[in-house]
């Protein structure tokens, strides 16, 4: 066997074999090493993500099968081009954070390095695994580290946010199990292409059952999502996170949403008889709700994160209506849309970081203080980030948002769909404004302060701002691959069926 | 036995939903712990229930499913690290913000008369 045969169990044996040799003798306790040494395998990991894409560009969808253990009883990974761009982002986004957090950040509490590398590990997994147990498994590695995570640095407020994060998706999980016990007793299988041949085929008594199930899949990847009843944890776990954790937490968010994807969109979608789209009439009117309630939450933010964690609410409404569409046009738009949302709301958390850092006291909250000592650079970030975000040319948030109005032109809920995204546009423009003004225009006296940025800060953030010029000036190639993404999507589950 | 098999579960899930709804960590861990037993037998329970069938091919003429038991196994070995995780939380929860409420302050009783300030200020 050949290096390329493994490539699809890489991204998670990986970041997986990194985390425990930094737990090991020669990395333990020295800080410098550690930080080096996860900057290497940071890299490698974006490596090995982009190969995976090249290699499935050229050879079709990879299915890897743990231990050799055929599918449908064993379990299998398999990495179509959704998987791979979702692995490229993580990689991307785990890179930056990285490179911020290794400012000082890291040393606020221990192993820091570790528990990134476990986070990473169980993203990637959750993203590749073809198997729902599996995807369960995976959930529990991110999450774990997840709640280690965010209390990192310690502090009332964190324990505090803490504690609500962490019982919710202990309930979750425990949710989850009862889901995929019902799921296994009426299909008898967990495997998703296996799943999906079969609930076509459920007697009728069975219908339910599986029904049941499948919504409270539904219920627990819309908790993980940020749908709206589920959405109350989201602002403040992220606001009381240090800004690498909330930024690498950008893409937690969007491991529901790709999950309601593969299970709602495609099991459970057209093709699967009695229950086919039977999640899109819950989907639908949440999304909605979801983001108009982020647009309140927008407007009642009194600080820089509250701010972007209510903006990362209003992407997950938008994702979320395009999800409950479900046509090709729309995936593929909507996947482009929120390749740009995770990392400009990384950028945004870790620029929050920043301006928290330089303003002393006031850290980033909307009140009037002393002067920033360079605000020029800062400023200017923001600047770019709140363009991108609010969907204004030239960078990917206008090329996103138009993706995804021109996809839904044919819609029966067009006028809906452009309604919310164009308003919830507005309400961005008007706050992000604001806040733009107080921060870095109104001050108090001439008095400066004095704090600096460390350079490795300010590399993070540049990376993910590099990436929207480039999201645009590449936006050719990328939507080719989002749209054989969406094709893959759609047509995959029979064509990996087959291969079985 | 699928009836009884079917109430066990579904009273441990009752009582652990109970005690999850009281709103204090201790009470919470106890209830996630209800809860996750109450999990593990259904899982166990979602091949189908078989009397002395062995879970291993050719060992009888009839055998159990083997899959739920190796989810069920899986299961447990999550569980046990999560409510780990979730009692030294509560713990630092308890030290941290001075009772051991899930929000972090006992919620104002409307009814209790006003009483001279407590001295605590964790």
């Amino acid at each position: 066997m050949k290096l390329v045969d493994h490539i699809a169990v890489l991204p998670v044996l990986l970041p997986f074999l990194a985390a425990i040799l930094l737990i090991l003798p020669p990395l333990q306790g020295r800080i410098q090493w550690q930080r080096s040494f996860a900057i290497a395998a940071n890299l490698l990991l974006l490596i090995i993500s982009v190969w995976l894409l090249v290699t499935i560009n050229n050879q079709g969808i990879q299915v890897y099968a743990l231990g050799n253990w055929q599918a449908p009883f064993g379990i299998s990974l398999v990495a179509d081009t959704m998987a791979a761009l979702m692995l490229l982002l993580t990689s991307v986004l785990g890179l930056s954070a990285h490179l911020y957090a290794c400012a000082g950040d890291d040393a606020r509490g221990s192993f820091f390095h570790p528990l990134f590398m476990f986070q990473l590990m169980g993203i990637n997994g959750a993203f590749l695994t073809g198997d729902a147990f599996n995807m369960f498994v995976f959930f529990e590695i991110l999450l774990i580290a997840s709640y280690a995570l965010m209390i990192h640095g310690g502090g009332k407020q964190r324990t505090q946010a803490n504690i609500h994060y962490v019982f919710l998706n202990l309930i979750g999980s425990t949710l989850f199990l009862f889901a995929l016990g019902t799921l296994y007793g009426t299909l008898g299988t967990l495997n998703f292409a296996d799943m999906a041949d079969r609930v076509a085929y459920l007697p009728t008594e069975q219908l339910p059952l599986a029904k049941a199930g499948g919504l409270l899949l539904l219920a627990i990847f819309g908790l993980k999502a940020a749908l709206l009843p589920l959405q109350f944890w989201l602002p403040r776990t992220y606001s009381a996170a240090t800004p690498a954790v909330a930024a690498l937490f950008a893409i937690m968010t969007k491991v529901g949403i790709y999950s309601i994807w593969r299970i709602h969109g495609v099991i459970f979608g057209e093709q699967a008889g009695e229950l086919a789209n039977m999640a899109q009439a819950w989907l639908w009117p949440l999304a909605f709700l979801t983001l108009a309630m982020g647009c309140i939450g927008v407007l009642a933010s009194q600080s820089l994160r509250l701010l972007v964690a209510n903006l990362v609410i209003i992407s997950v409404g938008t994702l979320l209506m395009a999800v409950a569409i479900n046509t090709e046009q729309t995936t593929a738009a909507a996947l482009y849309y929120l390749i740009h949302s995770t990392l400009v709301a990384a950028a945004l958390f870790l620029i929050a970081g920043i301006v928290q850092q330089l303003r002393g006291k006031a850290e980033d909250r909307f009140v009037t203080a002393r002067k920033i000592a360079k605000p020029a650079f800062i400023g200017t970030c923001f600047f770019i980030a709140a363009l991108t975000v609010i969907g204004m040319p030239p960078f990917s948030g206008f090329v996103g948002k138009a993706l995804l109005l021109k996809s839904t032109i044919d819609q029966p809920q067009m006028a809906w769909f452009w309604g919310a995204i164009l308003i919830a546009g507005l309400i961005s423009l008007v706050t992000l404004a604001r806040a733009g003004t107080t921060l870095f225009w109104r001050s108090q006296g001439n008095q400066v302060t004095s704090e600096s940025t460390p350079a490795l800060q300010i590399v993070g953030v540049v990376i993910l701002l590099a990436c929207f010029p480039l999201l645009v000036a590449f936006g050719g190639p990328v939507t080719e691959l989002t749209q054989q993404a969406a094709a893959q999507l759609y047509q995959g589950i029979t064509l990996t069926a087959g291969a079985m | 036995m699928e009836a009884l098999y079917a109430a066990c579960v579904g009273l441990m899930t009752t009582c652990g939903i109970f005690m999850m709804l009281r709103g204090h960590t201790f009470t919470l861990v106890m209830g996630l712990l209800m809860c996750s037993y109450a999990v593990n037998l259904f899982l166990f329970g979602s091949g189908g229930l078989t009397l002395d069938a062995p879970a291993i091919l050719g060992q009888a003429k009839q055998h159990a499913d083997p899959l739920p038991q190796a989810l069920v196994l899986t299961a447990i070995v999550i569980g046990f690290a999560m409510t780990a995780f979730a009692v030294i939380l509560a713990m630092r929860g308890r030290a941290d913000l001075g009772n051991d409420h899930v929000d972090g302050e006992e919620p104002m009783d409307p009814l209790a008369k006003p009483s001279v300030p407590t001295q605590e200020t964790k």
